[in-house]
């Protein structure tokens, strides 16, 4: 049974790992993240969720513990930010390469400096490559759903990685929504017990961790490569089978009045909800536009992105986040990257907007339409532009 | 006495310590090394119900290159400053899968272990966390002085005058500058209920404080005296008589402190000069004579100050 409630969203997600019975929560604070550990300690000290709190030194700590936990087939959880994030760098990378199931909740907030505990995307981009899945939730109710399944793909005997949830800091995080929040039962249903591929164990010991001399390290990223490319079947069929449990759908890209649109706005995250908006009014005004919602960011979802692509007369990419010095929008590359060399590719216009918790009101939106409508029009796509940048 | 009796007569050691290995031999340790005897020995006093969070480090490296093996009990590496971590997320995980029925309930000792290196230096906080918050573990620093995986490089457990390949001696230098950072008592700072020092040239001793460290439940702390012939430039079949050596000047004082109380545990009647110590040892070899008798002199006033709290609540 479902219940229909108000909640904030950080606790919609403690209460997710709580439904979840999660056995340890190792994590250290940061804003935006701290209201889900803190509602987490809240259920451990009331004995609504058995499980060990660990109250950890710093978030390098706070993996590191997690692979500890892990390692034993205990199912595991942490959250953190930014700075946070980037502290723990060293050891996400180490916790994927170790087929590790852990979930972690990902508030994105810009990197420092200077110092901002606003949102953005800087924090996630700089942990593209650490081999987890990487997924992002738009609102309340998609961040609870998406931290349930995240522990039914992590434990998933072809997948054993362990899976990020994003969510946008401040924008999400601090905001209250009515979600529909299952029961124990509902959650036990689809989610089994944790049967762990290894563990540490003193009647069959393993030796976990190891050192990968030049005659097997090549093999070891190609085994993680190719594991995390096939993990995007496991996915799509979990996240089915999350819609036949909960009645909930999720896609790894999804899309709003895309199909007969001629310009595509690509989003990641909480802005597809203003975009949405947006685009009904274009709509309205019979403009042939749609939004493009890239939900799964690793494994990264080459053919269902290229196949809502395909036909589009311009694609406008929002970022989040800048790769200095280097292509700016790390999305909009990665979106260039995966068309290149085929039959037709789009031209595509990047917008960096939103840095460091800047607002994105639907004005900005309207100007990104603007422009791409001018590119279909046969105008140049030019440099990445930095929406609002105050002259 | 008994004590002192039986730490003489060596001939028993290879009895006294149970049979079984499980940190096997074919490991890639040098010649001697310290580290991987004290590696043996402990592990064969704490047994088959152990697991081992390593840090990264000779012992890690010399044990575990895909896809062999020295380690027959479970084992796991991370990372090289966060084995104290790690360790605290082995113990975590398995008490709240026995806690919750998910695996049978019994008694498995955790350990954590790190050189000097990662325990003394990067590795500090994630030491000081674990010990603070109480895991029920046994951490082991394997104190060889320095970095010895990475080439021989200067740590803040590297002894004063001490030439490594960042604190070379030479014309304007006489190595090592600083003071050998005292982990055991910033160990003992924590409030921990045991805290020792091991050394394997005395394995009656480190055969009675692994055993005590095993069965007090909380965070335990072993700092071992592990010589490294490698980098210290010393003959490796010297490696057990270095390990006494320094006993017998002061050098490396044996105790332990039982929820606080000190209580010396190996105790030279009168310390032998400090020369006999640094003399065998190629890392010293550039030290005058003034600089060994400043040493010495604060060697001594060192110990004394341990002796004199002997028996005292730290
Ligand atoms: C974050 C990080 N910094 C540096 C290193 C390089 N490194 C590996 S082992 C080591 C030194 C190990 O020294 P110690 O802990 O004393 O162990 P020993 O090898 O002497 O037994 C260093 C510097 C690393 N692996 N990781
Ligand atoms: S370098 Fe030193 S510590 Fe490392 S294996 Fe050789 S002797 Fe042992
Ligand atoms: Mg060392």
């Amino acid at each position: 049974m479902e219940k229909r409630i108000g909640l904030e969203t950080s606790i919609a997600v403690a209460e997710a790992v709580g439904l979840c019975d999660a056995d340890v929560v190792a994590a250290y604070p940061i804003t935006p993240q701290t209201h889900i550990v803190e509602h987490l300690s809240e259920l451990v000290a009331d004995g609504k969720l058995e499980a060990a709190f660990v109250p950890v030194e710093s978030e390098h700590s706070a993996m590191s513990v997690c692979c500890g936990t892990a390692a034993t087939g205990a199912r595991t959880f942490t959250a953190t930010s930014s700075q946070g994030l980037a502290l723990m760098h060293e050891i996400v990378f180490i916790a994927s390469a170790m087929r590790l199931p852990i979930v972690m909740t990902v508030a994105n907030r810009a990197l420092s400096a200077p110092i901002s505990i606003w949102n953005d995307h800087s924090d996630i981009m700089a942990e593209r490559d650490v081999g987890w899945v990487q997924i992002f939730a738009e609102n309340a109710q998609e961040a609870l759903d998406l931290t349930i399944w995240a522990f039914r793909l992590a434990e998933d005997r072809r997948v054993s990685l362990p899976v990020m949830v994003n969510f946008d800091g401040f924008i999400l995080t601090h905001t209250i929504e009515p979600v529909l929040m299952p029961d124990r039962e509902m959650v036990q249903a689809f989610l089994p017990p944790f049967q762990p591929l290894q563990r540490l164990d003193v009647d069959n010991p393993i030796t976990m961790g190891p050192v990968g001399i030049p005659d097997i390290y090549p093999e070891t990223r190609y085994a993680h490569q190719q594991v995390l490319a096939a993990a995007y079947g496991p996915i799509t069929e979990t996240l089915e089978e999350f819609a036949r449990h909960f009645g909930r759908s999720y896609y790894p890209v999804e899309t709003y009045r895309a199909d007969d649109a001629e310009i595509l706005l690509v989003t990641m995250g909480a802005l597809g909800q203003t975009a949405m908006e947006v685009v009904d009014a274009r709509r309205r005004r019979g403009e042939k536009v749609g939004l493009v919602r890239l939900r799964l960011w690793r494994p990264f979802p080459f053919a269902a992105l290229a196949r809502v692509l395909d036909g589009a007369r311009v694609v406008g990419v929002i970022d989040r986040a800048v790769s200095v010095g280097g292509p700016v929008g790390p999305v909009a590359s990665e979106i260039k990257a995966a068309g290149y060399g085929a039959s037709r590719q789009p031209p595509i216009m990047n917008f960096i907007v939103g840095l460091g918790g800047r607002d994105v009101p639907t004005d900005d939106f309207e100007l990104m339409f603007d422009r791409l409508g001018q590119v279909a029009a046969g105008g140049r796509v030019g440099e990445p532009v930095f929406v609002g940048l105050r002259e | 006495m008994a004590a002192r009796l039986q730490e003489g007569s060596n001939v028993f050691v290879s009895r006294l310590l149970p049979r079984d290995n499980w940190f096997v031999s074919g490991h890639r340790a040098c010649q001697g090394c310290g580290e991987a005897l004290a590696v043996r020995m402990i592990h064969q006093v704490l047994g088959r119900n152990t697991m081992v969070a390593s840090a990264t480090g000779c012992m890690e490296i010399i044990s575990s290159s895909y896809p062999d093996t020295a380690w027959s009990i479970p084992w796991i590496h991370v990372a090289f400053e966060n084995a104290a971590a790690v360790a605290s997320g082995v113990e975590t995980g398995l008490r709240m899968l026995m806690q919750k029925g998910k695996i049978p309930s019994r008694r498995i000792t955790v350990v954590g272990m790190a050189g000097d290196g990662g325990t003394a230096d990067i590795g500090l906080q994630a030491l000081s966390g674990a010990l603070e918050r109480g895991h029920d573990m046994i951490y082991v620093c394997y104190d060889n002085e320095a970095y010895m995986n990475t080439g021989i490089q200067r740590s803040s457990s590297t002894p004063y005058g001490a030439s490594t390949t960042t604190s070379p001696a030479g014309r304007q230098s006489i190595g090592q500058q600083t003071w050998k950072k005292n982990l055991p008592m910033i160990a003992a700072a924590h409030g921990v209920p045991y805290v020792a020092t091991v050394n394997p040239s005395y394995p009656m001793d480190l055969v009675r404080k692994v055993e005590r460290a095993r069965s007090i439940r909380g965070p335990k702390y072993l700092h071992v005296y592990a010589c490294c012939p490698t980098g210290w430039r010393l003959a490796p079949e010297l490696a057990v008589a270095i390990g006494r050596l320094a006993v017998q000047t002061g050098v490396f004082p044996m105790y332990e402190i039982v929820d606080g109380v000190l209580r010396m545990t190996v105790q030279p009647e009168k310390l032998r000069p400090l020369k006999d110590y640094l003399k065998p040892q190629g890392r010293f070899r550039h030290l005058d004579d003034d600089t060994i008798a400043r040493m010495e002199q604060r060697l001594h006033q060192e110990y004394q100050k341990l002796l004199r709290r002997e028996g005292l609540q730290l």
